[in-house]
């Protein structure tokens, strides 16, 4: 199964050298699991004052800068796995730096044909 | 003709021995169908077609020698032909060709040892902490006890649409997530472990001290509880879970002395101790003490302990509050909260004075904790009592008044303010 690990945390939590800290040893994980076969893709996001939301609304683009909804913990990265089960997931996600700080949402990815080979 | 080959009586033995069965070992069939057939829902479907198959087929060919393992290759049997027949492709697992071809031979032949897994499998995902604890109540008490939803409903007091959704949307949970039927892993164990016996306990004080309701205890959902209990702690005898079963049987000990014919309630130390269950006792002070010498004392155990201190003792004044204080300390330390220092506090009153206990109480109070739990203030309203403190005594028990909704309570606390005006 796939599972879309999303991190979210307070923007403000990391100073910067923090933020290397983490990229460095999220880069470490994702070569950990990728050697189990395990990594399909991750990357961590620029932080939501760089979001623009796109809406299209009776056919008319509606754009507005700043996230959908404001909350205190933002989307700031993401890992994309394979997990044969949502123990092995919660695995993974234990093991993301930003579960110590942040919180970790584990969803499972609903398979549809016919997408492109990625 | 059937009678034939197996001669009436026969055949009524047999019907006898499926409805037996029935009772005795459908969600063992059960746990074992999920495994082989990866789905809930097409497991339960399986299961009631071997048994079907079985009132058919057992009064006209005689009972197999291993009827389980008869109706777990049946239930299978019937599964994967409902599946060729393209009835249930909707719901199939994924992997549901190698989950049938991997089992070859005949499944029901696997080790004793593997099946009694199924059960702990079944336990454990029932309880697994991706479900709210609501639904790990309810799938547990349908899954593993096999209770009906509707008699789930009616415990809980809730509507049986609600626990009918609750446990299809745990279901779908279980098949969209990706939630392994499996025993957890070692270094999950024990937290995992910590999660049946809470499910296990809240379905006890569910039963026990219902929170709303005009009746005190619902003692289906207690006896359930302790079958619970029981079976845990017989396939995976951790301390915990054996001081959890201890607990749950001195607590069901004393039902019969806890509420008066009228359905009011009877403190401990009112209680008619020839009324409390001396079998339930000696098992449960037992089960207390095995876990209680093991490396792992935890807070079940503990309690348990504490439970077996009273009961016992012959009579309240014999009760050893030395040793309940003792062992409130060490439950304090385990697990520091303020309901711990309250029932400390009660225990300190008994063995020191009600002027030590309520000293305890107030400081728990300035600390603005337990400001609007109801016993906190029935208890110093006891302890007031007790040292004449009237006034205080009266608005104590008027604050616990307001806080609760449970109908027994009610009339006791009402009782007690009127024998202080008395």
């Amino acid at each position: 199964m796939k599972y879309m690990l999303l991190i979210y945390l307070d923007e403000k939590a990391l100073s910067e050298s923090e933020r290397q800290d983490c990229y460095v040893e999220s880069t470490k994980l994702a070569h950990d699991i990728a050697a189990n076969g395990q990594y399909l893709a991750a990357n961590p996001l620029h932080s939501v004052s760089m979001a623009t939301s796109v809406r299209v609304r009776e056919g008319k683009r509606l754009v507005t800068d700043g996230p959908f909804a404001e909350t205190r913990e933002q989307l700031g990265g993401y890992f994309l796995i394979e997990a044969n089960n949502l123990d092995q997931a919660i695995e993974i996600a234990g093991r993301v730096p930003m579960a110590r700080k942040g919180t970790v949402e584990v969803r499972p990815v609903i398979d549809i044909p016919q997408l492109p080979a990625g | 003709m059937s009678t034939e080959t197996c001669p009436l009586p026969l055949a009524d033995k047999a019907r006898e021995v499926v409805s037996a069965l029935y009772h005795s070992d459908s969600r063992r069939v059960f746990a074992t169908l999920v495994r082989l057939l990866g789905d809930f829902d097409i497991a339960e479907e399986a299961l009631h077609e071997a048994f079907a198959a079985a009132l058919e087929q057992w009064p006209r060919d005689g009972i197999p020698a291993n009827p389980r393992a008869w109706l777990i290759s049946a239930g299978r049997f019937k599964a994967i032909d409902a599946i060729r027949r393209g009835a249930r492709m909707e719901a199939l697992p994924e992997d549901y060709e190698e989950r049938y071809a991997a089992e070859g031979g005949d499944p029901a032949r696997a080790e004793t040892e593997e099946l009694e897994d199924d059960r702990l499998r079944l336990i454990f995902t029932c309880c697994h902490p991706a479900l709210s604890v609501e639904a790990q109540v309810a799938l547990t008490l349908r899954e593993v006890c096999g209770l009906a939803t509707e008699e789930i409903a009616r415990a809980f007091l809730a509507p049986p649409a609600t626990l009918a959704q609750r446990i299809v949307r745990a279901k779908a949970k279980i098949r969209n997530a990706g939630i392994p039927y499996q025993v957890p892993a070692r270094s999950e164990f024990a937290e995992r472990l910590d999660a049946v016996l809470r499910v296990i306990y809240l379905v006890f004080n569910e039963g026990y001290s219902a929170s709303s309701g005009a009746t005190l205890t619902r003692g289906d959902l207690c006896a359930e509880a302790i079958r619970l209990g029981r079976l845990l702690a017989e396939l995976q005898p951790e301390p915990e879970a054996l001081g959890l079963l201890a607990l749950m049987l001195l607590h069901e000990s004393r039902r019969a002395a806890r509420t008066s014919p009228y359905g009011d309630i009877i403190l401990l130390d009112q209680q008619d101790r020839t009324l409390w269950n001396r079998a339930l006792i000696a098992e449960g002070s037992a089960l207390a003490q095995r876990a209680l010498v093991s490396d792992r004392v935890g807070t079940y155990t503990l309690q348990a302990a504490i439970a077996a201190v009273h009961a016992n003792a012959p009579n309240p004044e014999a009760t050893n509050w030395n040793e309940i204080v003792a062992l409130y300390d060490v439950l304090l330390r385990a697990e520091p909260s303020p309901i711990v220092e309250l029932n400390r506090a009660v225990a300190l009153a008994m063995r020191d004075g009600p002027a030590a206990g309520l000293a305890v109480i107030d400081a728990i109070f300035q600390r603005g904790e337990l400001t609007d739990y109801r016993l906190a203030y029935a208890a110093r309203a006891d302890l007031c009592r007790r040292l004449g403190r009237t006034e205080e005594a009266r608005a104590a028990y008027l604050r616990a008044l307001e806080l609760t909704e449970q109908e027994p309570e009610r009339r006791f606390l009402e009782r007690r303010l009127q024998e202080l005006v008395g």
